[in-house]
């Protein structure tokens, strides 16, 4: 575990049963970097999310927390049972109290300021996603952890949700990690991308994991032939967040560090 | 404002020893438990896992005869053992729940029903346990009630935010630092202290419909967790008495005839408008 490394993760294998369902997986997170899992359904992603969330013990390996570590956590879904009378507001509470002005800057940073007096059964699925990452966010997390935060949002909402994942990196610094298994947007608004199908297939920027063969294998001819529209993405995010000093060097740097294909 | 407040201290005595008003002394006390505990039955949807522990109540009944020990104890006992069997077996997946529930909640009832059988020289009114014998509530009854109820309110108000945020998302609340072993097996305690004060009103078969029907009332007209609560509370009182009047009416058994009452509120509150719902 590298010293500045909010979590850290090393030859990681959990078994379900006979099924490996991770093996021999290496995983870093530092402080202000957004690392992209993504691999197919069934690649093991979840419980990545899960073995560093301390939620799932690993059957071999080692996962290291910095000491202390304050972890928002935003959850794939949620459903409430409709017999629960519960509002936005009262869902946000049981994360913990915080104080009112910090509290008030989150929630109109990310959004759902007006939504606070709702039913949480009531409010859509782009909503929802908004208020998962409110209540993760007022943690005041030193590391994000995001469980297919795009999910169910069309592609102008995905957009915006990573805009705001990216744009949120910057102000708070810290780190983020999060699952995705399709490809849209996500690889543009992360420096780090780790590409896994039970094993880390490779690793490194954006740009370079998508050369990597071991990714085109990974992922059918269908999914690349679209992969124009988020080359485009790719530069407008960096335009976008470009106010994040030094988030391209970031992002070369770790590549250089990985080697950029660390076949398991 | 004084004066009566002192002549109902004084003559609290007497009243005591009026069968009606300890029944309904004992079954308020019930219902200001059961409501709260039931908003949180029907929120994880354990409506059977509570129709099993009160199964099992039968076998703690059985139990305390057969060792010579307090039957309340003994059925707290057996409840909090088998909730611990419960959760034990629903981590398995060889059987869906709901089949793990019918397996235990059967089978502890049967094995109470035989092992009472087996004491001959003990006579049980088997038809006391399974339908309540309100009617023949002693005062000793009465301080377990209070007693237990008091203990059971505390500990479900001192769980209530961490259980809350449990029955919202249980891994949510995991990683933001809940106990969530610790919550659950605090309000297995909670059950099992409830089924066995409530089982004197309305018996072992008919328990749950305490803990569900003024829940179920309460969510058409509260917009708070702690407001279905607090209303399931006050509908599952007026369950108890609205119930032993008509049991006193009509002369029909007193615990059916409280489930009844509460069916019926439940019903009224149905053709409230649903306008205002949240």
């Amino acid at each position: 575990m590298s010293p500045e490394a909010l979590i850290s993760v090393s030859d990681l294998t959990v078994r379900f049963g006979e099924t490996v369902t991770l093996d021999s997986v290496n995983l870093e997170v530092r402080p202000g970097e957004i690392v992209t899992v993504i691999g197919p359904n069934g690649a093991g992603k979840t419980t990545l999310l899960r073995v560093v969330l301390g939620l799932n013990e690993p059957d071999t390996g080692q996962v290291q927390r910095r000491r202390g570590l304050r972890i928002g956590y935003m959850p794939q879904s949620i459903a409430i049972d409709d017999t629960l009378p519960l509002t936005v507001r009262r869902f946000l509470d049981l994360g913990g109290r915080v104080a009112k002005g910090r509290r008030r800057e989150v929630l109109d940073n990310v959004g759902v300021q007006r939504l606070l007096d709702q039913p949480l059964q009531r409010i859509s699925g782009g909503e929802m996603q908004r208020v998962l990452l409110a209540r993760a966010l007022l943690r005041e997390p030193q590391l994000l952890v995001l469980d297919e935060p795009a999910q169910g949002l069309d592609v102008a909402g995905q957009a915006d949700l990573y805009e705001l994942i990216g744009q949120l990196r910057g102000e708070l610094g810290c780190g983020v990690l999060m699952v995705s298994h399709d490809l849209h947007l996500v690889m543009a608004a992360a420096d780090r991308v780790v590409c896994l199908n039970h094993h880390v297939c490779c690793t490194g920027a954006p740009h370079d994991v998508r050369e990597n063969p071991e990714y085109l294998a990974l992922f059918p001819e269908t999914e690349i032939a679209s992969l124009g529209i988020y080359t485009h993405h790719h530069d407008h995010a960096h335009a976008v967040t470009g106010e994040v000093v030094g988030a391209h060097d970031h992002a070369d740097h770790h590549y250089g560090h990985h080697g950029g294909a660390d076949h398991g | 404002m004084i004066t009566p407040i002192i002549i109902m201290v004084i003559t609290a005595g007497q009243i005591m020893d009026d069968f009606l008003i300890r029944a309904a002394i004992g079954g308020i006390g019930v219902a200001a438990v059961t409501g709260p505990l039931g908003a949180f039955v029907v929120w994880r949807r354990m409506a059977y896992f509570g129709d099993a522990l009160s199964h099992s109540a039968l076998l703690g009944v059985a139990l305390g005869l057969l060792l010579g020990s307090n039957v309340n104890v003994a059925i707290i006992a057996v409840c909090i053992a088998v909730a611990l069997l419960l959760v034990a077996l629903q981590r398995q997946r060889y059987l869906a729940s709901d089949t793990v529930l019918g397996i235990l909640a059967h089978g502890t009832l049967s094995l109470g029903l035989v092992v009472v059988a087996l004491q001959g020289s003990v006579r049980v009114d088997l038809f006391a346990l399974l339908f309540g014998d309100v009617l023949a509530m002693t005062v000793t009854d009465l301080y377990w009630i209070y007693g237990g109820g008091v203990v059971a309110l505390a500990l479900l108000l001192w769980l209530w935010r961490p259980l809350l945020a449990v029955t919202v998302h249980e891994d949510l609340a995991r990683v933001e630092g809940v106990n969530v072993v610790a919550v659950q097996l605090g309000f297995m305690v909670v059950i099992a202290l409830v089924i066995a004060v409530a089982i004197k009103i309305v018996g072992i078969l008919l328990l749950t419909s305490l803990l569900v029907i003024p829940a179920a009332a309460a969510r058409r007209v509260s917009s708070t967790p702690e407001m279905m609560a607090i209303l399931a509370a006050i509908i599952g009182t007026v369950s108890v008495i609205g119930g032993l009047s008509g049991s006193l009416q009509w002369d029909t058994p007193a615990g059916p005839s409280v489930v009844l009452a509460a069916v019926v509120l439940f019903l009224l509150v149905m053709l409230i408008p649903a306008g205002r719902r949240t």
